[in-house]
């Protein structure tokens, strides 16, 4: 039988498998086919004692010293983990054993399979993600840079607590919008890692709105108004919607829609710089957030147009604050 | 008179025997439970505190199958005359080495420079970390307790050394100056040195048994081959791929269930017999 021919070689000088040969043998063994030799010469004196050890620990063969001085013969695993190509494309189908891995990685296989529920494009794809993303990480603002604190004048009472009352309820709005998206997060398979970032975004922005509405609530000691039992109740069907599409309709489109008539109102109507400034720049935010919103409802409905009838329904059903919103401007 | 077979081993699970040696052990063979009997081949596994109590209770037919050790394998064959059978095994327990170290500096270049030496060994059962390197020293001419000292690391005894303390514990014998040679087993060498219990380029290997194979699945002939033969194809079949049994073959420290053989058992079998350790 004639003698099988070594496909690589790799030289361990003296290096020790405990100091870092191990990872030099894992990579030449890595360029081979199954059942191909690798020639490793080491001349470290306890080379051969250890090798035929790691070889059986990684599934690799130990065929003994080589022809030349301080050589050794692996045979690669003939039972390797065939490796899970995933395609560069974004699929249709998200493959839950494709995990945690990025799109386009190859994947050992015989990994856990993850339980992400929102596997499929339809459910969650939108246009425009990569222009949104862009935009929100150019566009993020500071409460601490970015807000004219040290111009807040001392506003007459009334309007000071009105001025917090319209703070309190931006702000456990802004909670409801940050807790929305981050409960869908860990259903999403991230193989749709661009909705993931579009919305781990989101929820920087809402944190950032609610630190800062509280904030000017408190600048003058006057500190957070009242919340509305129905606004309460309202934003808790929000929360508890267990369908994508329909919260991100809810949420982004009637909700955060709506929020830019009142940002847009504050801004113009503000009796302070400091209340101005922030509903300037938080209407900034939720002008994107409406655009994911609106995007993904596009694609939603290209892929299925008869979910129209769905989604309209559920807007009609929902106490949605939208009225409650009314209401504050009303007071305003 | 009802019909069918009065043997009422026949029908039920197979039972299959596991020391407890860590509590990793029942994750293992609940795992494999529920694999087994998602294919219509129902087992139970029985947990043993020690080897010897498994080996009764498979001799006896208390249990089907045990997972033995190599020590509770040649146990069985001894207590009854050779009529066990060995059924599979893992691939990594094949062609195992035991690794005699000694200082990098030692003056003991050779194995008859042990004499009068003090040998850090596991615990007096562990085939891997004492026996079988013992074995080596006593064909070599250097008889264990009298020509040199045994310094021996009785942890957790009867579990035939599955549990790694004893081997670590000659180890760190060996690293404290207590001995001027320590017997491991070829894969926890290098564990040794990368979790610090030895320091790198402190030891050299003075000496390597020949390979010799470590578990086995044991049955008595007697046993219908029908009984174990679907349990055998099962364990053959399992993959390392299939994300059902990954963690469990990982656990247990293989990528494959192979058939055993039984050739790997001479130097433990002379060991036994040199040192009357079941006389």
């Amino acid at each position: 039988m004639p003698e099988r021919i070594p496909k690589a070689q790799a030289d361990l000088e003296d290096l020790t498998l405990y100091a870092g040969a191990a990872v030099l043998l894992r990579h030449a063994l890595a360029q081979l086919a199954q059942g191909e030799l690798l020639e490793v010469r080491g001349d470290s004196s306890e080379m051969g004692d250890v090798l035929a050890a790691w070889c059986r620990k990684e599934g690799h063969r130990y065929l003994g010293a080589g022809n030349g001085l301080n050589t050794h013969r692996i045979s690669r695993d003939p039972r390797l983990a065939p490796l899970i190509i995933q395609s560069r494309e974004i699929a249709e189908v998200a493959d839950p054993r494709w995990g945690l891995a990025p799109r386009g990685a190859r994947i050992e296989a015989g990994g856990p399979e993850f339980g992400f529920t929102l596997r499929q494009k339809r459910e969650v794809w939108a246009h425009e993600l990569s222009s949104i993303y862009k935009q929100a990480t150019a566009n993020q603002w500071s409460s601490a840079r970015d807000i004219p604190w040290d111009h807040l004048p001392k506003l007459p009472a009334e309007v000071e607590a009105a001025v917090c009352q319209v703070m309190t309820f931006l702000t456990e709005n802004e909670f409801a919008a940050l807790y929305v998206p981050a409960r869908f997060i860990p259903r999403i398979h991230p193989h749709y890692r661009e909705v993931v970032e579009v919305l781990a975004m989101q929820i920087v922005d809402e944190a950032r709105h609610a630190e800062a509405f509280t904030r000017r609530a408190e600048a003058r000691g006057h500190g957070l108004g009242t919340t509305a039992v129905s606004g309460q109740l309202s934003l808790q069907t929000l929360l508890e919607e267990p369908d994508f599409s329909t919260a991100a309709f809810l949420l982004c489109v009637m909700g955060e829609g709506t929020f830019l008539t009142l940002l847009k109102f504050i801004e113009e109507h503000a009796p302070d710089p400091v209340t101005a400034t922030l509903a300037r720049l938080a209407h900034r935010d939720e002008a994107r957030h409406v655009a994911f919103g609106m995007e993904h409802l596009r694609y939603v409905l290209e892929c299925d147009p008869q979910r129209r009838g769905s989604l309209a329904a559920a807007g009609c059903s929902r106490r949605f604050p939208a009225s409650a919103r009314m209401c504050m401007m009303r007071w305003w | 008179m009802p019909s069918g077979s009065l043997n009422p081993a026949i029908g039920r699970p197979l039972r299959v025997g596991e020391v407890a040696y860590d509590p990793k052990v029942v994750t293992i063979w609940e795992g494999f439970k529920s694999y087994f009997e998602k294919r219509k081949v129902p087992i139970d596994y029985v947990l043993y505190s020690n080897y010897d109590a498994q080996v009764e209770a498979n001799l006896a037919g208390q249990i089907d199958v045990a997972w033995n050790s190599p020590l509770a394998w040649v146990k069985s064959q001894l207590a009854s005359h050779g009529r066990c059978r060995a059924i599979a095994m893992r691939d990594s327990d094949c062609d195992l080495t035991t690794k005699i170290l000694t200082p990098k500096d030692s003056e003991v270049t050779s194995l008859a420079d042990l004499r009068g030496k003090t040998i850090a060994v596991g615990a007096s059962d562990s085939p891997q970390a004492t026996l079988i390197p013992l074995l080596m020293l006593a064909e070599a001419g250097i008889i264990p307790g009298e020509d040199c000292h045994v310094l021996y690391h009785h942890v957790m005894v009867g579990k035939h050394g599955d549990h790694v303390g004893g081997e670590r514990d000659a180890a760190r014998a060996l690293a404290l100056g207590n001995a001027e040679a320590a017997c491991v087993l070829d894969a926890n060498y290098t564990v040794f040195i990368n979790e610090g219990t030895l320091d790198p380029g402190f030891t050299r290997v003075l000496a390597s048994t020949p390979p010799y194979d470590h578990c086995n699945f044991t049955v008595r002939d007697d046993l219908p081959e029908k009984r174990w033969t679907p349990f055998v194809e099962i364990l053959l079949g399992m993959s390392f791929q299939d994300p059902e049994v990954r963690t469990l073959m990982e656990l247990e420290g293989l990528r494959q269930w192979v058939p055993a053989r039984t050739s790997g058992y001479a130097q433990l079998e002379r060991a036994v017999e040199c040192f009357k350790f079941y006389a």
